[in-house]
């Protein structure tokens, strides 16, 4: 199907996983008659029923602690918070119960729960409704995390997400939901941990995810022009992520900026870019370029937030930097 | 009563008799487990039930197989009255390989998924949302199951515990809610950590509130199997359970804390001593009780025993079993 917008995508993920399997329910706040505040699980009350659509109360901590009961009791929740940002009421539940609860238990059983967090500016929606979190949950193991870009990726990951029998981070952009792309009527099945050149070049390596995908894509147009030629690597998956794929793409070009929304430091962008140090540096040609948001809160007005998100402009000069 | 009544009390499978064996395993546990912990054979911390063995007792008492339970950080008690495999306890919490959990939760999150055990928790009040999950699944899978909730009446003060009560009602989950109040919120007594009454927080949820002496192994089974019986018809059922904490808040605790009195007085309240009267009451031989004493504690021994002659985890395996396995689902 062209034309499918990337919520779209999302909710038909959701509701095939549903029909595959009677195990897979949902959780959280206003998902159910609201159809979720992005409309993320539009019209699956009524297909599934309240017991597999669940409206639960404001109690983001209860919900994911919840969800690793119930994944434990041989469902497999899919967990809505309604904000990235909301997480942070969740935390024990994440982090502590579910991320170590096979591991700690010796491998007794599986905690089959994906929670799905939309992120990112672009709304003005402020510090609390803005945020990018996910090198937090990428720094703890047991949990995969993550963070597709394209509609089609929206589609096949989420499936992956929830027929993955340990706990994963589903990280969705909410500047993307209102993106239309094609959704082929079979799509296929994604493996995580896989990423995807999104470009192929010779000059540079471009590591991103989620949105900065497209802004990446934007700063390759602009370079193409320039006779500079990036590849983009598009990660889709953050933990684990394709390290192979990165590498030998910086064997190719021997240049890399790495490039997310997120706050640069201590960012995703950190690890990958100590990674390429690490194991890559016999094939670079310059140090390791990094592309972030600032760090501050994001801030509110529409002035000071377009500033504050990292866009081609920004990814395009760092590219012209490691080739100086 | 007369001594008919009482052979029928206590002979064949009596539940008092039965009760008491469950207190006298967790007994010789803990006392066990706090010598090894001094002589520096247990790793790490260890919070120890004695005194709070008829709480674990009556309630696991009142639980079919199909029913789960998720525990705290003071959670011995409740797992071995569950029926955990001796053996692998031991060995968990020495840090061994054969151990329930392959020597990697110890004390803290000893789990038996085969027994419907969500795991001992590091977390004050975690237990309550995973129960809540639990309860969820017994729920929508119709298996027939209940969940049960330990928790301290310290985590009275923990939101999760005030958000889970909310959703239990809200969807009427077949749920207990089952409060070892020993007075204590580790270090501090909890008259001033909490203002709030249990039982006033269930009413404000609707919840049914069941309080009951937790010191005495009988009355907590009568009342465990009451709220069983409400959670599985009815919904969600606050048990509340008045014990005493006889060692520290974790062992090595010297608790100068607490007066003299009051550590004092609570061997009267021992609910061993209680049952075991009881039972000698009811015309059982004290030799015959002594005489299960000595199996219990020759059983603990033996676990000890095995537990030192097991191998060590290995570290390599460890690290290769962050994920599940592929292929392994």
């Amino acid at each position: 199907m062209a034309d499918t917008r990337y919520i779209r995508a999302i909710n038909k993920a959701l509701a095939d996983a549903m029909d595959a399997d009677a195990s897979v329910v949902l959780m959280g706040e206003d998902i159910a008659d609201a159809g979720g505040s992005f409309k993320a699980t539009r019209g699956l009350l009524d297909r599934f029923g309240p017991a597999r659509v669940r409206d639960t109360p404001i109690s983001e901590g209860a919900i994911v602690g919840a969800a690793v009961g119930a994944a434990l009791g041989g469902l497999k929740p899919v967990v809505e918070i309604m904000f990235m940002d909301f997480v942070t009421l969740a935390m024990d539940a994440l982090v502590n119960q579910a991320a170590k609860s096979r591991f700690m238990f010796g491998g007794q059983a599986s905690v089959p729960m994906v929670v799905r967090l939309p992120h990112g500016g672009g709304l003005n929606a402020g510090p609390q409704h803005s945020q990018c979190l996910e090198a937090w949950f990428a720094h703890i193991p047991g949990l995969k995390v993550l963070c597709p870009a394209t509609v089609e990726d929206a589609y096949s990951l989420l499936r992956a997400a929830i027929d993955d029998p340990d706990p994963v981070v589903f990280v969705e952009n909410k500047a993307l939901y209102a993106m239309a792309g094609d959704l082929p009527e079979e799509p296929a099945r994604a493996s995580i941990g896989k990423a995807r050149i999104a470009r192929q070049g010779s000059d540079v390596t471009l590591v991103t995810y989620g949105a900065t995908l497209f802004n990446c894509l934007k700063a390759a147009d602009a370079l193409a022009s320039d006779g500079i030629s990036a590849e983009v690597v598009d990660l889709r998956s953050l933990q684990p992520w394709d390290k192979e794929t990165v590498l030998g793409s910086v064997a190719r070009t021997h240049r890399a900026v790495v490039a997310h929304e997120a706050v640069r430091s201590f960012g995703v962008g950190a690890e990958i870019a100590a990674v390429i140090g690490e194991e890559g540096f016999d094939d670079l040609d310059a140090p390791v370029g990094r592309v972030g948001a600032p760090f501050m809160p994001v801030p509110f007005a529409r002035s000071l937030e377009s500033r504050f998100i990292p866009d081609a402009a920004a990814i395009q000069a760092a590219v012209v930097a490691s080739l100086a | 009563m007369n001594s008919r009544t009482a052979k029928k009390a206590i002979g064949g499978n009596s539940r008092l008799l039965d009760l008491h064996r469950t207190m006298l395993l967790i007994r010789a546990t803990e006392t066990a487990l706090s010598k090894l912990f001094a002589d520096g054979e247990i790793p790490g911390f260890i919070h120890l039930s004695l005194g709070q063995e008829a709480v674990a007792a009556g309630v696991c008492s009142a639980l079919g197989p199909a029913d789960t339970l998720a525990t705290t950080h003071r959670g011995h008690g409740h797992v071995i009255a569950r029926g955990i495999d001796l053996g692998g306890f031991f060995k968990e919490l020495m840090g061994r390989e054969g151990g329930q959990c392959k020597g990697r939760s110890g004390s803290m999150h000893v789990a038996d998924m085969g027994l419907g055990i969500l795991g001992a928790n590091g977390i004050v009040g975690a237990s309550v949302p995973l129960a809540l999950g639990s309860a969820l699944a017994h729920q929508t899978r119709a298996t027939g199951g209940i969940a049960v909730a330990f928790f301290g009446d310290g985590a009275m003060a923990e939101g999760a515990l005030h958000e889970a009560l909310n959703m239990a009602a809200l969807w009427s989950l077949p749920m207990i809610f089952v409060c070892e109040n020993n007075g204590w919120s580790e270090f501090s007594p909890t008259a001033r950590q909490f203002r709030g009454k249990l039982a006033n927080i269930a009413g404000a949820f609707g919840i049914r509130h069941i309080h009951v002496d937790g010191n005495d192994a009988e009355a907590t089974a009568d009342a465990a199997r009451e709220a069983a019986d409400h959670a599985r018809a009815t919904g969600p059922v606050v048990l509340e359970c008045m014990t005493t904490r006889f060692h520290g808040h974790f062992e090595g605790d010297p608790q100068k804390y607490r007066d003299s009195e009051e550590m004092a007085a609570m061997a009267a309240g021992d609910p061993v001593a209680r049952s075991r009267a009881r039972l000698i009451e009811l015309g059982m031989a004290a030799a015959d009780l002594d005489a299960i004493v000595s199996e219990t504690e020759a059983r603990v021994a033996a676990a000890v025993e095995a537990s030192r002659a097991d191998a060590l985890p290995d570290f390599d395996a460890t690290l290769a079993d962050v994920y599940t396995p592929m292929g392994a689902h």
